[in-house]
């Protein structure tokens, strides 16, 4: 009885604040709606049928499916390679970075373009370059190597192509937690005789291994969850993202669909709480203090060389590959005839309706970008700095988007609103409107965005906003003139980052996507399968050139209009 | 310069935490009953843990209490946010707003409130120049020192002319000797401006020179209320006693009571006491010495021998054995005094007014 007052005393001043109050329930009416609801929708679908009541007869009938076994041992084969393959190259890079002295300013730049390359570019772009490069009309196959039936077609294609996109995501988590480790600790153990290598053993690698599980399962997580690449360089080794895709666009069989991504969606969800609930604690356990100086760097030759020209080479090899589909684009035909012509970016823009696919991208993310950086910042404000109920809700809620792979998400959507909630009709006007389209941007933007602003907040002393509060600012007024200028750089960054998430995106779109609307990625997607690489890279390229052209501006408004420079100062 | 200087009264106060390991539910504050009277200057000192910031949040709002009803200006405020409140606070580590300037931060308060510009010009021109650091509006937070920043906190707090000031260890992150002279420049502001202020510190020498009354707080509990004599000078537990200075404690059975007087035998020695009027004859009482009240001296109370000689340059500091009880004592002006070095016999002396019975 005793602590209901408080309880009840919290409640009165939150209800104090009807700004709050309508801002917390319209988060969560979101976050239900079109996070909660798609995949119950999807649950319910797959074991309750109008006729048949409740059932595991769906469940029986895919997994008698040789193809849909296949796709699953598919799938976990490819998420373990890729997993194990990019976070041992992350490491590689980070320990480079972290460690060893970078002679010349040419190689810190390639560690930097590498580590923002996966920002910027479309997901396939890898997939498309490949085939470019290593294909039966590949460049590097067909003429330096004269193999001519050269197949990257499977599960080689896939794991290359996904351990180039993921690894520099493992490198950068990998980077912060190696900054973190305190010199002394390492110089301790030299100090009693061990080795460098000795070191790198038994005190670097177990300080780091669970980061390194961490990185492992995200990496496992993206991989199983991505589309594009398999659905481009898979070929017929099926996964079950694009399983998936199949059953519903070549099979028609929504309900074996809803079945399947119910078990992706499995699959992903015990990795990510595995992820969230048990390693990220034991790093933070174990990696907690910052480093206490400047490390020595390594600047032994034998050391610096081998392992600078590696990543070195690795880092060329993927910029190439990058490099690779604007040249794709300006060629008359790949792997025959290479004289230059404007022809794929004329015929997109004549003939493929370039203009309305770019307008229709351009315009859906642009829509989407300040609705998703906006919430994720309010999203966070509320996690870190606020106290109420429905707090663990939220935060839950927004991140667990992370886990959910967007073809599972696609299908929900279509389950959950063609004929509106529950199949009420409510909101079934939204099915094939421009406004599906944004929330599912909003949806899959979301987790990257408030996680930023979390740790952007989480720098913030409390204090600060409380003193705006105890001198009369309400919420919103103390959001408005503290939060959101403290955080000014890490809202403009989430705005570009959904932005050309959103722009990039083909996972959930591509299920939802109506006739009206022509995007990009889907083009893109659609030029490939057919064979026809030029006018795929020419969209391609265009779209690297507006991604990069936003990053470029985004660095150069925070560098002008942003915060950090003088709270950094403070600190 | 305040509009109306406002007292605080807590009624039965009480804040229930979960302690995060075990997952049980301990009181970080209980029951506490407090009357702040308007204009007075009032501390809440006691270890960390205690529970002082936990009361000062409660009065700001930023805690809901679980027990009790706390009163501001006689008006209960249980139910209002710490922007509806009539209080201001300085906090621990001065929460500056670091993207505005000197000024903006100081006019912060006063913007929300919907003043005019001529009139918040004003405002904050002179409450800059009542804590000295007129002509540095224009500086960023990150531009100053400790000191001026919590020169910026306070005056920010006191522009709003809060009913009550509330003051989180404001100087705790400040060096020793900043720490005095801002603690004195504290005093003088709040006596100039007239207002109630309620202050939390860990530091017995700083609630000691500011406050009209301190607290002491244990565990969550009040331990103590009075004035800083009361306090040093008749401590209500061994608690209170050792937390604000340094105290000896002797334990023995009284005897011999007569009104007020009365004998104590510590370690088979006979101490004539006064206080002794609410104890009872026979019963185990411990006797409180300040290590400055009592001398090293041929002739005294209590024969001890010395265990550790010690020159601090105002003082001698002494630790003597009476019996199997360790005492400090510290004698000051040494220069002239007989100086007793380690292993020597000597009697400890001291008057017996200055030996407080609990």
């Amino acid at each position: 009885m005793a602590s209901r007052q408080s309880a009840a005393l919290e409640r009165k001043k939150l209800m104090a604040d009807p700004i709050m109050v309508t801002t917390i329930v319209v988060l969560i009416t979101f976050l239900t709606l079109f996070i909660l609801y798609p995949l119950a929708i999807l649950l319910v679908d797959s074991v309750y049928g109008a006729e048949t009541g409740l059932t595991m007869s769906v469940f029986q009938r895919i997994f008698q499916m040789p193809s849909f076994r296949q796709a699953i041992t598919n799938t976990l084969k490819v998420g373990m390679t890729v997993g194990i393959l990019s976070t041992v190259i992350g490491l590689l890079f980070a320990y480079v970075e972290v460690y060893v002295k970078l002679r010349t300013k040419f190689t810190a730049r390639l560690f930097q373009v590498v580590s923002m390359l996966p920002v910027v570019s479309p997901p396939f772009v890898l997939s498309l370059s490949m085939i470019m490069l290593f294909g039966k009309a590949g460049i590097i196959t067909r003429y330096l190597l004269k193999i001519y039936d050269n197949s990257v077609y499977g599960f080689g294609g896939i794991t290359v192509v996904q351990t180039l996109t993921f690894f520099p995501v493992c490198y950068m988590m990998l980077k912060g937690l190696l900054k973190n480790i305190d010199p002394s600790l390492e110089e301790a153990a030299r100090d009693m005789g061990a080795s460098r290598f000795k070191v790198f053993t038994s005190v670097t690698l177990p300080l780091i291994l669970p980061g390194m599980g961490n990185a492992f399962l995200v990496t496992f997580i993206e991989s199983i969850a991505d589309f594009a690449n398999p659905m481009i360089i898979g070929g017929s080794y099926d996964t079950l993202a694009t399983t998936i895709y199949l059953q519903i666009t070549g099979a028609y069989d929504k309900q074996g669909a809803a079945a399947m991504a119910v078990v992706l969606l499995s699959i992903t969800m015990l990795m990510y709480l595995v992820q969230k609930y048990v390693l990220e604690k034991k790093t933070a356990a174990t990696l907690t203090g910052k480093a206490s100086r400047g490390r020595m760097l390594i600047e032994d030759k034998s050391v610096t060389i081998p392992l600078t020209v590696l990543c070195s080479l690795v880092a060329l090899f993927v910029i190439l590959m990058y490099i690779c589909v604007p040249f794709g684009a300006c060629f008359n035909t790949w792997g025959y005839d290479f004289t230059l012509t404007t022809k794929w970016f004329v015929r997109v823009f004549e003939k493929y309706k370039g203009f309305q696919a770019f307008r229709d991208s351009f315009l859906l993310s642009l829509a989407s970008a300040p609705i998703t950086a906006l919430l994720s910042m309010i999203i966070s404000y509320l996690v870190v700095k606020r106290k109420f109920k429905a707090k663990g809700f939220i935060e839950f809620v927004s991140m667990l988007a992370m886990a959910v792979p967007g073809t599972v998400l696609g299908v929900g959507y279509i389950r959950g609103f063609v004929n509106g909630v529950f199949g009420t009709g409510f909101l079934s006007g939204i099915y094939g409107s421009a406004a599906i389209l944004i929330i599912v941007f909003i949806v899959r933007s979301l987790p990257t965005g408030t996680r930023s602003g979390i740790s952007a907040l989480r720098q913030i002393d409390k204090s600060i906003e409380e003193s705006a509060y105890d001198m009369g600012a309400d919420s919103f007024q103390v959001f408005m003139t503290v939060t959101l200028p403290l955080i000014k750089d890490s809202f403009l960054s989430g705005l570009v980052t959904a932005f050309v998430r959103s722009i990039t995106a083909i996972s959930a779109i591509i299920l939802l996507v109506t006739p009206q609307f022509l995007l990009i990625t889907v083009q893109i997607n659609e030029f490939a399968e057919k064979g026809s690489y030029g006018i795929a890279c020419a969209f391609a390229t265009i779209l690297i050139a507006i991604t990069y052209g936003s990053v470029l501006l985004m660095n150069l408004v925070i560098k002008y209009f942003g915060t950090s420079r003088k709270l950094k100062e403070v600190e | 310069m305040s509009k109306e200087k406002k007292g605080v009264r807590l009624e039965h106060i009480s804040k229930i935490y979960q302690d995060p390991k075990t997952g049980k539910d301990f009181y970080a504050v209980k029951d506490a009953n407090l009357e702040i009277k308007p204009g007075s200057f009032v501390t809440l000192l006691g270890p960390s843990g205690c529970g002082k910031t936990t009361t000062l949040r409660m009065i700001a709002g930023f805690e809901s209490p679980d027990e009790g009803e706390i009163y501001l200006g006689g008006e209960p405020i249980n139910e209002l946010t710490p922007n509806k409140r009539d209080t201001a606070m300085v906090f621990q580590s001065y929460a500056l707003l670091p993207h505005y300037n000197i000024f903006d931060n100081v006019a912060y308060g006063l913007k929300l409130r919907k003043m005019d510009k001529q009139t918040i010009k004003e405002k904050v021109t002179n409450i800059l120049k009542l804590v000295g650091l007129e002509g540095m509006e224009a500086r960023m937070t990150n531009q100053l020192s400790g000191g001026q920043q919590q020169r910026v906190a306070l005056a920010r707090a006191l522009v709003l002319e809060p009913g009550v000031l509330l003051f989180d260890e404001p100087l705790s992150n400040l060096d020793a000797k900043l720490r005095v002279t801002m603690r004195t420049e504290i005093r003088r502001i709040q006596q100039e401006a007239g207002i109630t202020a309620i202050y939390v510190t860990h530091d017995q020498s700083e609630a000691m020179a500011l406050s009209d009354q301190i607290i002491i707080m244990e565990k969550g509990v009040v331990a103590q209320i009075g004035t800083p004599q009361e306090i040093y000078y008749h401590p209500a537990s061994e608690f209170v006693a050792d937390f604000i200075g340094e105290a000896n404690f002797m334990r023995g059975p009284l005897s011999h009571k007569q009104g007020d007087a009365g004998v104590v035998t510590v370690e088979g020695n006979a101490v004539d006491v006064v206080g002794a009027a609410n104890m009872e004859e026979g019963k185990e009482c411990t006797l409180v010495l300040r290590p400055e009240s009592a001398v090293l001296a041929e002739q005294g109370q209590l024969p001890c021998k010395v265990i550790m000689s010690c020159f601090m340059g105002a003082y001698q500091n002494y630790h003597v054995m009476v019996g199997n009880t360790l005492m400090k004592i510290t004698d000051f002006n040494p220069k002239n005094k007989k100086i007793y070095n380690a292993g020597d016999t000597a009697w400890v002396a001291f008057e017996k007014e200055n030996v407080h019975l609990l």
